[in-house]
C-alpha cells in the first residue's frame, strides 16, 4: 500500500489553496494526453487522403496513400494509452458487453471499430486491391500466400473491376469524412460534456479538438512525406508541399481563431471559475499554454509560413522552413492536448486552489510508456509501407529485384 | 401466383416477427431473475426492499462543531485508506474575513479536528461544513461510467459496482463534489454509500452514529414522520452547487453564499 501512495506526499507540499482532499491524486496524466494527440493525428491524416479523393486536389495525390497508412497507423496505437491507464484494462471488454448508452465515453468502441473496419482498412482495401493483386501474382510461396489473404482471393484487375474500386474508394471517403469527424469531435466531447469541470465544459470543445487535430494531421504527413520521400529515393514534390503548408496554414488560422474566441469568451462572460482558471493560466499552465501551445506552436510557425507566402523564398530554404513549423506544430497540439488534459485537473472544483502534476520517468502512467507508445506508430507505419508500398505494386516489384545477386 | 406470392411473404414476415420476438425472450426473463436476485440478500436476517424507501441526508451546519468524529468514523465502517487523499466523507473550515475572502481548510479531512486556530484576526464569521457524496438525483457520475458500474438504486443512494468498474476515473472527473476517489488497491471507484450495509439493516450510517451534536441527520425523504422530513420543514434548506442541477439529496441547514 506505501508504495502505492508515496508518491503522493510530496504534492501535499505544492498545493495552494484549498482543494478538495480527494483531489490530490490526479487521475488522467500523460497516457490520456496522448489519447487525443494520436486520434487527432488519425482523423487529420485521413482529412488530409480525403482532399485528393473527394475535393480532386490533385495536387497532393502523391501523399494519398501516405496519409491513409499513417492514419492506419496510428489508429492502432490509438486505444492503447487509455487501456493502459485504465484501473483494469483486463474488464476493458465490458464497454462493449454493457455500454451504458448514457455515457460519452461507452461510445469510444464502437466510434473506433467503425472507423477502423468500415472506413479505414476498406477504403486502403480498395485502394490497394489492384496491387496486391499484381504482387500475389508475381510472387511465390509464403508471400504470395500472404497477399492471396490480403487482397482476400480476389483476381479481376480488370478495366471494370479497377474502376469500381476507385468508386468504391469515393464513396468511402465521402462516409468518412463525417466519421473522422465523429471520431475526433466525439472525443473534444467527452471534455466538453463535463459540467464540472469549468476547463473542458465548452461547447465549442468538440470543434477546437477537431481543427487541431487537421492541423496535427496535416503536419504530421507534411513531415514524413519530407522524410520519407528521400529515404525512397524519390524527388520531393515542391508543389504538393506548398499546398499541404498552405492547407495548413488556413486550418491553423481557423483553429487559432477558435481557441481565440474561447478565450474572449471566458473572460467577457467572466464566471464563477475565471479566477481561479487565471491564475492556473498564469502560473502553472503558463510554459506548457502560453509559451509552448500559442507562442511556439501556433504564433511562431504560422508566422513562418505567411512569410513563406508573402516573399519569394527559395525552395531548399522553404522546405526548411516548413520542416520547422511542421515541427513545432507537433509540439504545440501535443501540449495542446496535454493543457486540456492535465490543466483540466490542476484547479479544485472549490474553485480555491492549484494543485500540481508530477511526471515520472518509469511505471505505467510514466515518460518512458508514452514515449514508446509514440514511437509504435512510427514503427508500424514503416511496416505498412514495406506491405502496402505507396508507389504500388511497381515498386514493390523493384524492391524484390534489386538485392539479387 | 400472386396470393401464392403474398401468402409466402406473409409466412415470411411473421417468422421473422417471431424470431425478432425470440430474441427478447431470454432477455425478459434475465430481467425477472435480476429482479429476484436483487432482494436474495446474502445475510438471511435482512429483509430490505429498495423500492420502499428513498434515503437522503440533512446537515445542519449550526450543529457542527468540527470535531471530525465522522470522518473517523467513516474510515474505519468502511475500511477506507487512512492516508489523507481518500475520504468518503469529510469535514471543512471556513473563514470568512473582513475584507471579503474566504479561507478553507481541512487537514486530513478532520479527522483529528481543528487544532490550529486561524492566524486572522480580522474573522467575519466561521463555521465548519460537513461533505460527502450528494447523491444527486440527476447524478453525473451515473451518466458518464461508461459500463454501468456506477449506478443510482431504487432507494436513491448512488452506488458502485466495484466487480464491474474499469477503473476509468470518468466519474471522478464528472463528480462536481470531489465526493470520489480511485482506491489506491482495488483500482476502483469509491464514495460513500450511506453506509449501504448499515441502512439494509435498519441502522444509520457511522458518520450519523458518530456525530456528537446530530449534525447530521439520515432518513426518509418521502415518509412524512421522518426526521428528515421534519429537518426539512424546520429549516431553511440548501444544496451544493445547484446551478449544475445535481439534484442532490444531501441538504444543508444555514448554508452560507462562500460554501464551495
Amino acid at each position: 500500500m506505501d508504495e502505492l501512495i508515496q508518491h503522493l506526499y510530496p504534492l501535499l507540499k505544492s498545493v495552494t489553496g484549498y482543494i478538495y482532499p480527494n483531489e490530490i491524486e490526479l487521475h488522467w496524466g500523460l497516457l490520456v494526453s496522448l489519447y487525443p494527440y494520436l486520434t487527432g493525428l488519425v482523423a487529420g491524416a485521413f482529412i488530409l487522403a480525403s482532399l485528393v479523393k473527394v475535393f480532386n486536389v490533385k495536387e497532393l495525390q502523391p501523399t494519398y496513400r501516405l496519409s491513409m497508412l499513417t492514419a492506419l497507423a496510428f489508429l492502432i496505437v490509438a486505444p492503447l494509452p487509455l487501456l493502459l491507464h485504465l484501473g483494469h484494462p483486463e474488464k476493458s471488454y465490458e464497454i462493449f458487453l454493457t455500454p451504458n448508452t448514457n455515457s460519452a465515453m461507452a461510445m469510444f468502441g464502437f466510434v473506433y471499430a467503425w472507423y477502423l473496419m468500415a472506413v479505414l482498412l476498406l477504403e486502403l482495401w480498395f485502394d490497394y486491391r489492384k496491387d496486391m493483386v499484381i504482387i500475389a501474382k508475381s510472387s511465390r510461396g509464403l508471400k504470395k500466400w500472404f497477399y492471396k489473404i490480403l487482397s482476400l482471393f480476389s483476381k479481376d484487375i480488370s478495366d471494370k473491376s479497377v474502376a469500381f474500386d476507385h468508386k468504391a474508394v469515393r464513396i468511402i471517403t465521402i462516409i468518412g469524412i463525417p466519421s473522422a469527424f465523429l471520431l475526433h469531435g466525439y472525443v473534444g466531447f467527452i471534455f466538453g460534456s463535463i459540467k464540472a469541470n469549468p476547463w473542458w465544459s465548452s461547447v465549442l470543445m468538440p470543434i477546437v479538438f477537431l481543427f487541431s487535430a487537421i492541423v496535427s494531421g496535416i503536419a504530421m504527413v507534411l513531415l514524413l512525406y519530407m522524410v520519407i520521400t528521400p529515404i525512397r529515393k524519390q524527388q520531393l514534390d515542391m508543389i504538393c508541399l506548398d499546398k499541404l503548408a498552405s492547407y495548413l496554414f488556413y486550418i491553423m488560422i481557423v483553429d487559432f481563431s477558435l481557441e481565440v474566441l474561447d478565450f474572449i469568451h471566458r473572460v467577457y462572460e467572466s464566471e464563477e471559475s475565471i479566477k481561479i482558471l487565471a491564475s492556473m493560466v498564469q502560473t502553472k499552465l503558463f510554459g506548457s499554454l502560453v509559451i509552448i501551445q500559442v507562442i511556439m506552436g501556433m504564433i511562431l510557425p504560422l508566422a513562418t509560413i505567411a512569410g513563406v507566402k508573402i516573399f519569394k523564398v527559395p525552395a531548399d530554404l522553404r522546405k526548411l522552413l516548413y520542416f520547422m513549423s511542421a515541427i513545432l506544430v507537433q509540439i504545440g497540439i501535443f501540449s495542446t492536448r496535454w493543457n486540456v488534459v492535465v490543466g483540466g485537473q490542476l484547479f479544485s472544483k472549490s474553485f480555491m486552489g492549484l494543485t500540481t502534476y508530477k511526471m515520472t520517468f518509469f511505471g505505467l502512467e510514466g515518460l518512458l510508456i508514452s514515449i514508446t507508445l509514440l514511437i509504435m506508430p512510427f514503427f508500424i507505419l514503416w511496416i505498412l509501407m514495406k506491405i502496402l508500398p505507396p508507389g504500388g505494386s511497381e515498386t514493390q516489384e523493384a524492391a524484390i529485384q534489386v538485392p539479387s545477386p | 401466383m400472386r396470393n401464392l406470392i403474398n401468402a409466402k411473404r406473409r409466412d415470411v414476415l411473421k417468422s421473422l416477427m417471431g424470431l425478432v420476438a425470440g430474441l427478447f425472450v431470454p432477455k425478459s426473463i434475465m430481467a425477472e431473475k435480476d429482479q429476484q436476485k436483487r432482494f436474495d440478500w446474502a445475510d438471511d436476517s435482512i429483509h430490505y426492499d429498495p423500492h420502499d424507501h428513498k434515503w437522503g441526508m440533512g446537515i445542519d451546519i449550526d450543529n457542527c462543531i468540527g470535531c471530525g468524529r465522522c470522518s473517523a468514523a467513516c474510515k474505519i465502517e468502511n475500511d477506507v485508506p487512512r492516508e489523507p487523499f481518500f475520504f468518503r466523507t469529510w469535514v471543512e473550515r471556513y473563514h470568512i474575513l473582513e475584507n471579503g475572502e474566504t479561507i478553507i481548510d481541512s487537514p486530513n479531512g478532520a479527522i483529528d479536528g481543528f487544532n490550529k486556530k486561524p492566524d486572522e484576526e480580522d474573522v467575519l464569521r466561521s463555521f465548519f461544513v460537513p461533505k460527502l457524496c450528494n447523491h444527486c438525483d440527476n447524478p453525473p457520475c451515473v451518466q458518464v461510467c461508461p459500463v454501468g458500474a456506477t449506478y443510482e438504486s431504487a432507494d436513491g443512494v448512488v452506488l458502485v459496482d466495484s466487480e464491474y468498474c474499469i477503473g476509468c476515473s470518468y466519474c471522478i472527473q464528472a463528480c462536481p463534489y470531489g465526493a470520489r476517489f480511485l482506491h489506491p488497491v482495488t483500482r476502483t471507484a469509491e464514495k460513500c454509500t450511506f453506509c449501504y450495509h448499515r441502512i439494509v439493516r435498519g441502522n444509520d450510517p457511522a458518520c450519523v452514529e458518530a456525530c456528537p451534536t446530530q449534525a447530521r441527520i439520515f432518513g426518509e425523504l418521502e415518509q412524512k414522520a421522518s426526521p428528515l422530513h421534519r429537518f426539512k420543514r424546520m429549516n431553511r434548506i440548501g444544496v451544493l452547487k445547484p446551478a449544475l442541477n445535481t439534484e442532490p439529496k444531501v441538504f444543508y441547514a444555514h448554508l452560507d453564499m462562500e460554501v464551495k
